[in-house]
């Protein structure tokens, strides 16, 4: 079984490779890459796709979606959410524990690599809980969840509050090698907050969760990974405070990575003026200074990926009174494009830096690298997507594959079009 | 009609910062014509909304505010339902979405509604056709309030222009005040907001500019010709903002020894409840400077122009 993709613009950040030229695929892996793989011998007698001038990158990883299976199916489900991720280019997912019951029993783990293998998407790798039952008290076995295929540990949307518990966490998790992946909320600060605590809030009396919310417990984190020499993931960061001290801890070389999502640099606070719940999300949509941040910190090397925080919610879960909708709008099939309107084309960073943040950046901070994934080295998995960077999407009800439709961007028209995606040489997508 | 006449042009009435200052003065003027209508010896009812109903959706406690809008319906002779949370399909768990669209298929004229959630009314108005009055949402707005106070002030000082207002105390959680501040701001009043830094976000600079911020009540009382004072709400657990009630009372409270330093003639107001012995002392609340209870009295005529304008823009049927 061999596949050789043609006329192409070959783009991986990895192997610092920008070129055109054509992939070939041999039995689910790169065989050759670059401007002479076509004349390759193997790929003579190979099945044929033209490419037509489009982007030929790695497949897109995303530390941090959620699947709502099991559980909640009726939001999501792995099979659902595993095609929103190959419309958006998306061919690994990181999910996270927050099912119902929580992941943090090899049962759970395996009932959800079962249900990915049939549905034989995007790839699937889940994170276990840090504490048994998300209750912040035990720890949850991470050598025996890794074994099972966890790829890291968070008990994410319930920030671990105890900073004995979160302390042990980043120390046992030392000799496993593994991330502690932590949703910043200090839960007192934030109160029942459901905006960002600003100038919006306050004109529309709203309670707010302040950028201290976020940035105590960042601060304490910091001071744990220092403390243990664990691996701290900072999850879907927010605010300008956050990525100071993030960037500080880098450059004294703490073990410490963080991502962002589309979101958080595409809008504003002032976008709850109409008192939207699509726009309603945890970590909230904060002031423009912070999205200044955010921008600057993506092109510093502060920022090791771009996340989605994919969080299907039904109709009935937003279409009500915002204090009590839900938290979360949906992200990977509007990622890319997002990215590549309001980073790359207003000259944020470059296409290769966004490309790297969907791809290699991340697949280094949860391992994924040592698997093969996140470049399309000779030999490594043929996971890629390809794009037509000028072809417009629309953003309505067909173009999102999601079982839900709660994404802020309803009606938006970007660039960047999802032309096909490949697993492991097989299309999933296009 | 000559093409000038003025037609309100709001179909609800969600808040006073979609207001122009033209639409404030019509409501004020329709309302002045109004307590007429009140005032009269015998018969204080007109026909101005006879035939239309109008649904009372109270999700929040309230007495005054209530009977005040029900008097009003009552005075304008329309058709009144009163849906009460405690009793009503909401105890069984029913949506506010839900109640929306279960009353919208019962062709309502108008709804009147009080929520605890801000913007509330915002959704309520994507599943309704009816005309809605915003009784207050959370702490977001309360306009009805403010435009009882806007002809409360008015009718003292017969002017807004210029007039400066302290308000005085939980500014952080009150919809009152919002709804004051976009009022108040937009016919040109002087804005003190005072009270502790806990209770006054600095952030709603930003929306209101012109505003001043004082954590100093006796520095700024003498040059005030209103002030407002709020409930103090420790029922809401205020308590994690204020260390209690003692020292909030020193420092906050309008009592006889402020009242010494603030001019003679100054418009002593209050949205009530009022905490007597807390916020104000009962002699200033009932003392000849307290407009308090002219603002319950002026609440009925102002809350009858807001639903004749919203059922009437062009005001035909001005009594």
């Amino acid at each position: 079984m061999s596949l050789l993709v043609t006329n192409v613009r070959l783009l991986d950040p990895a192997q610092k490779l920008d070129a055109k030229g054509a992939l070939l695929v041999v039995d689910g892996r790169v065989a050759a890459i670059g401007p002479d793989a076509a004349s390759h011998p193997q790929a003579a007698g190979a099945e044929k796709v033209d490419g037509q001038g489009a982007l030929l990158t790695p497949g897109f990883i995303d530390l941090h979606v959620h699947f709502r299976e099991p559980g909640q199916t009726r939001k999501e489900s792995i099979e659902t959410g595993g095609r929103a991720a190959v419309a958006g280019g998306f061919t690994a997912v990181c999910a996270m524990a927050n099912t119902k019951p929580v992941n943090d029993n090899v049962a759970i783990t395996e009932l959800m690599l079962d249900r990915a293998k049939k549905a034989d998407l995007a790839r699937y790798f889940p994170l276990g809980a840090v504490t048994k039952e998300f209750k912040g008290e035990e720890l949850a076995d991470y050598g025996t969840l890794k074994a099972a295929g966890c790829v890291a540990f968070s008990d994410d949307g319930l920030p671990v509050m105890n900073s004995a518990i979160m302390r042990r966490a980043l120390e046992y998790t030392k000799w496993l090698d593994v991330p502690i992946v932590a949703h910043e909320e200090d839960k007192d600060l934030a109160g029942k907050g459901y905006m960002h605590e600003g100038h919006v809030s306050a004109k529309l009396g709203c309670l707010g969760i302040p950028a201290a919310a976020e940035e105590a417990m960042v601060a304490r984190d910091i001071v744990l990974a220092e403390h243990t020499g664990g691996h701290l993931h900072l999850a879907h960061i927010s605010t300008a405070g956050s990525l100071r001290m993030i960037r500080e801890a880098k450059q004294r070389g703490l073990k410490v990575t963080t991502e962002v999502t589309p979101h958080h640099f595409a809008l504003s606070d002032k976008e709850l003026m109409r008192f939207d719940s699509d726009f309603k999300m945890n970590p909230p949509l904060r002031s423009e200074a912070d999205i200044q941040a955010i921008l600057e910190a993506l092109g510093d090397g502060t920022i090791d990926a771009i996340a989605t925080d994919h969080a299907p919610h039904g109709w009935d879960d937003k279409e009500c009174e915002l204090p009590i909708a839900a938290f979360g709008v949906i992200g990977l099939e509007t990622a890319f494009p997002l990215a590549l309107e309001l980073l790359v084309n207003k000259k944020v960073i470059s296409l290769e830096k966004a490309v790297s943040l969907l791809t290699w950046e991340p697949a280094k901070v949860f391992h994924l690298d040592r698997q093969g994934l996140g470049s399309l080295k000779v030999g490594a998995p043929a996971d890629f997507t390809l794009i037509d960077l000028a072809a417009k999407v629309k953003v309505d009800r067909e173009f999102i594959q999601s079982k839900s439709y709660n994404t802020p961007f309803k009606g938006w028209e970007l660039p960047g079009k999802t032309v096909g995606t490949w697993v492991s040489g097989k299309r999933v997508w296009g | 009609m000559s093409p000038e006449r003025y037609v309100f042009p709001h179909k609800h009435l969600l808040g006073i910062e979609p207001l122009e200052p033209r639409d404030i003065t019509a409501l004020l003027d329709q309302a002045r014509a109004f307590e007429e209508v009140c005032e009269r010896p015998d018969i204080k009812i007109v026909p101005a909304l006879r035939k239309k109903l109008v649904v009372n959706l109270f999700f929040e406690n309230s007495t005054r505010t209530r009977n005040s809008f029900e008097i009003a319906q009552k005075r304008l002779s329309a058709e009144i339902i009163n849906f009460d949370a405690d009793t009503s399909s909401l105890a069984k768990g029913e949506t506010l979405v839900d109640t929306a669209m279960n009353l919208e298929a019962m062709r309502p004229d108008l709804i009147v509604m009080r929520h605890s959630a801000p913007g509330a009314h915002a959704l309520l108005s994507r599943h309704m056709k009816a005309s809605i009055v915003n009784a207050g949402d959370g702490a977001h707005e309360h306009p009805t309030q403010a435009l009882l106070d806007a002809y409360t002030l008015r009718k003292k000082f017969g002017k807004l222009d210029g007039l400066k207002v302290a308000i005085v105390g939980d500014i952080r959680h009150s919809r009152v005040v919002r709804s004051n501040m976009w009022l108040l701001t937009k016919m040109g009043a002087k804005v003190t907001l005072v009270g502790p830094p806990t209770l006054v976000p600095q952030d709603l600079k930003a929306t209101w500019p012109s505003i001043e911020i004082s954590h100093d009540f006796d520095a700024v009382l003498p040059e005030q010709d209103a002030i407002m004072m709020l409930r103090a709400q420790f029922e809401r657990g205020t308590g994690a903002y204020i260390p209690g009630q003692g020292e909030y009372s020193r420092f906050f409270q309008l009592n006889p020894s402020r009242m010494k330093r603030a001019k003679k003639d100054v418009a002593v107001m209050h949205p009530g409840p009022i905490n007597r012995g807390l916020e104000i002392t009962s002699d200033v609340a009932d003392g000849p400077n307290s407009l308090v209870l002219d603002q319950v009295t002026n609440g009925v005529p102002v809350r009858m122009a807001v639903m004749f304008l919203l059922c009437h823009p062009h005001g035909e049927l001005v009594p």
